[in-house]
């Protein structure tokens, strides 16, 4: 406990970490009873509103009451003192900036907790959003972590030689085999498989346990897969972060859709690794379903505390998603609504980087780096001096990675415009309009080619080319792709839709 | 060319392929195996094996704990991804490694020839690749790995292909191109045409990309395990 440094703080902010607001004492005791009582509603409305409300009213800019100073109300319940040090905390990152000792405090507690979780002995039900929020900040903790750690050049010697002592605190080892860990502990991948067999009932119950037990271990290690996603990608391993998403069927809805913070992050960061692994059609179809879906309901999350992130991820996403049809015009997998607000906030740069020359690559540029993750550096700083800051190491890495797949795609298009005009043409023709010579406007249809056909998960070939064409010793045969119905699909859905509809209705008791 | 799964029962090293595999999907946040990984990646150049999920783990682990990285052991599984093509597993390792690390001379020629791959400029590769044997020659089956990929963009680009055209991209030309025409015909029904005074043109196989009338399509075929989803409702 870091009571020193809290009356030190004390002093400083004129407020007093033990002193407990009547409001907040039957805040805890109304939390802990219910919590006891196994009432997920109460749970949920106590820890979304009442929570939100009193930060609001009591705790503006300080930090809530100490937890020794509420636990005496709760019976010095070890669990519950977890649990309130978890929000305390998160609290805390939220509205303050935490010091190095309170980020080690944070990562001690995250230990603590998901130990007892592990250990199989929580007999809880906590609300989902509650426990992805608890997965999502501690990724979150750890990316902040990294990310201060690797400024290295103004720290005092204080805060050295505290990262030297603590220097298993958010190490990338443990924060990894903690969600790994809670994957397998719960066992979530078979029962998701178990599930499709109809052996299993986790999503039709959104993830809670009607016989009594606790949802607590097998929700958290659901979303330890999707924070597996996230932590991968900031180190810039997209195909083990889509690796750990695998068990997650991500075309149908499930418990990752029950709480939209939780569905945003999966599909951001799914769409953010096909882009980066030039699955472009993947990720655009993908991007195009989530903000279809923000758009028509994020009137809804107005109220909720999650609402400004909702519309940031919305913004990076239209961003990813000018940068995906810039690669691969293929706009006919975008809905019309999606659509216009892509013209609107991006049509003019979408154009511009079309274009492929160096105002292009700043535009590109200026894109990835407003939408892309903020990657870390996982290892251990260096002591040595000169200390240096090199926390956009990882950052630029990914960047220049990114920008030099962007500039062999440079000639690209402008053969697609010719492409598009013609149904045959000679290569010595087609050689003169591009004012290059043969041999080289064979690379430029080779590179075409092996760029427009991407290598999907199971290392079959897939062509995302909206025009394409064949050589016949030298001519150019151009092929047009026919836009398709997915009648398909459309069927699938209506039945399934009139079924529910059907049952909705038998459930009904007229009077 | 391609991605071929450790198979290791078939090349008789039944003990250690068997137990890195393992390690890597149960255990692979663990600093300890980095030692097996490593020899692992020796194994996979020794015996012409290839797997990317353990060279992306030691990659990881690299990152994680950088005074460990060995320089030899990245630029053999560089060269490995760079086999692997079309797969995009090349670009999958550079983002796990360091800029710094990227800057060191054997990098900076094994990116230069990713780039020449991936932009089908195979002159200006196999020239490149000639100048620098001393890292390419490290790895056996190098040469047959890039003339798969080169095989793999002409047949999505071309029908016919005159015969310079295909002796430049899989740097074989004269008695050894012959021999290797001879091959393809018997095995991959590859047809050589005499063209007018201009030398040979091969017809290769007709595909879904080279060939519109069997261009699969796949937008409107639904997956099974999707339709499956209405059978309680039909029944």
């Amino acid at each position: 406990m870091a009571n020193d440094e809290e009356r030190l703080q004390a002093q400083d902010l004129g407020y007093d970490p033990n002193f407990v607001p009547d409001p907040v004492k039957t805040f805890v005791v109304h939390l802990y009873r219910h919590i006891r009582e196994k009432n997920v509603y109460e749970i949920h409305q106590m820890y979304e509103t009442s929570f939100q409300t009193l930060s609001e009213r009591f705790f503006k800019d300080t930090p809530w009451p100490s937890v020794d100073a509420v636990a005496q109300y709760v019976d010095n319940d070890h669990v519950f003192c977890l649990l309130y040090r978890e929000m305390w905390f998160r609290h805390l990152y939220a509205r303050l900036t935490p010091t190095l000792r309170q980020r080690i405090d944070s990562w001690d507690n995250y230990c603590s907790l998901f130990q007892v979780v592990l250990h199989g002995v929580v007999n809880m039900q906590l609300p989902n959003q509650w426990l992805w929020d608890m997965v999502d900040e501690f990724v979150y903790q750890f990316q902040s972590f990294c990310q201060y750690r690797a400024k290295m050049k103004n720290k005092t010697e204080q805060e050295i030689a505290l990262l030297k002592q603590f220097d298993q605190a958010w190490n990338v080892f443990g924060v990894l085999n903690f969600l790994q860990a809670l994957v397998e502990k719960s066992t979530i991948i078979q029962i998701l498989e178990q599930e499709k067999e109809g052996l299993e009932q986790f999503t039709s119950n959104d993830g809670y346990d009607y016989n009594g037990g606790s949802n607590v271990l097998k929700v958290l290690g659901y979303f330890s897969m999707v924070g597996l996603l996230r932590v991968h990608c900031l180190l810039g391993d997209y195909h083990t972060g889509l690796k750990c998403l695998e068990p997650i069927d991500i075309s149908q809805s499930g418990v990752y859709t029950i709480v939209i913070g939780c569905h945003i992050t999966t599909i951001y960061h799914y769409g953010f690794a096909n882009l980066m692994l030039r699955r472009y059609v993947d990720a655009i179809r993908e991007f195009n379903k989530i903000l279809l879906y923000i758009f028509k309901y994020k009137v809804y999350h107005q109220k909720s505390p999650q609402y400004e992130q909702i519309l940031k991820k919305n913004e990076q996403m239209y961003a990813l998603l000018a940068i995906s049809l810039s690669l691969c015009p293929q706009s006919r997998l975008v809905d019309e609504t999606v659509n216009s607000q892509l013209r609107e906030k991006y049509g003019e740069k979408m154009s511009r980087m079309q274009r492929y020359d160096d105002e292009a690559f700043a535009m590109y540029d200026e894109l990835f780096s407003y939408a892309c993750p903020k990657f870390i550096t996982p290892s251990a700083p260096s002591f040595e001096e000169p200390l240096v800051n090199y926390n956009q190491d990882a950052y630029r890495l990914q960047l220049k990675l990114f920008l030099y797949e962007a500039k062999q795609q440079q000639l690209l298009s402008g053969l697609r415009t010719f492409l598009k005009v013609y149904s045959t043409i000679s290569l010595a023709k087609l050689a003169s309009y591009m004012e290059v010579d043969e041999p080289t406007l064979r690379t430029i249809l080779m590179t075409y080619k092996h760029k427009t056909h991407a290598v999907d998960s199971a290392g079959k070939i897939i062509s995302n080319a909206d025009v394409d064409f064949y050589i016949d010793d030298d001519t150019i045969h151009v092929v047009e792709s026919k836009p398709s119905k997915r009648y398909g699909d459309y069927f699938l859905r209506q039945v399934v839709k009139l079924e529910k509809v059907i049952n909705e209705m038998d459930s009904i008791k007229l009077e | 060319m391609g991605r071929e799964a450790a198979a290791a029962a078939e090349k008789g090293q039944g003990g250690t392929a068997y137990t890195v595999e393992q390690l890597v999907a149960f255990n692979r946040y663990n600093p300890d195996i980095l030692p097996d990984l490593e020899n692992y990646v020796n194994d996979q150049v020794s015996s012409q094996t290839y797997s990317l999920e353990s060279n992306l783990c030691l990659l990881r682990l690299y990152q994680f704990e950088s005074e460990k990285m060995s320089s030899q052991i990245v630029a053999r599984i560089l060269v490995k991804a760079l086999m692997a093509m079309p797969a995009p597993d090349f670009s999958l390792c550079l983002f796990l490694i360091p800029e710094r690390v990227q800057m060191e001379e054997q990098f900076k020629t094994l990116i230069v020839l990713s780039h020449y791959l991936e932009t089908g400029r195979f002159r200006q590769f196999w020239d490149e690749a000639s100048k620098s044997r001393h890292i390419v020659e490290a790895v056996p089956g190098f040469e047959q790995a890039i003339q798969g990929y080169a095989i793999h963009v002409l047949s999505l680009t071309y029908q016919k292909i005159p015969r310079t055209v295909l002796a430049e991209a899989i740097n074989v030309e004269g008695l050894s191109l012959d021999k290797f025409l001879e091959h393809q015909v018997e095995n991959s029904g590859w047809v050589i045409e005499k063209s007018q005074g201009k030398g040979q043109l091969i017809v290769l196989p007709r595909n879904e990309f080279n060939d519109p009338i069997l261009k699969k399509n796949t937008a409107d075929s639904v997956p099974l395990e999707h339709v499956t989803r209405i059978f309680p409702i039909l029944s």
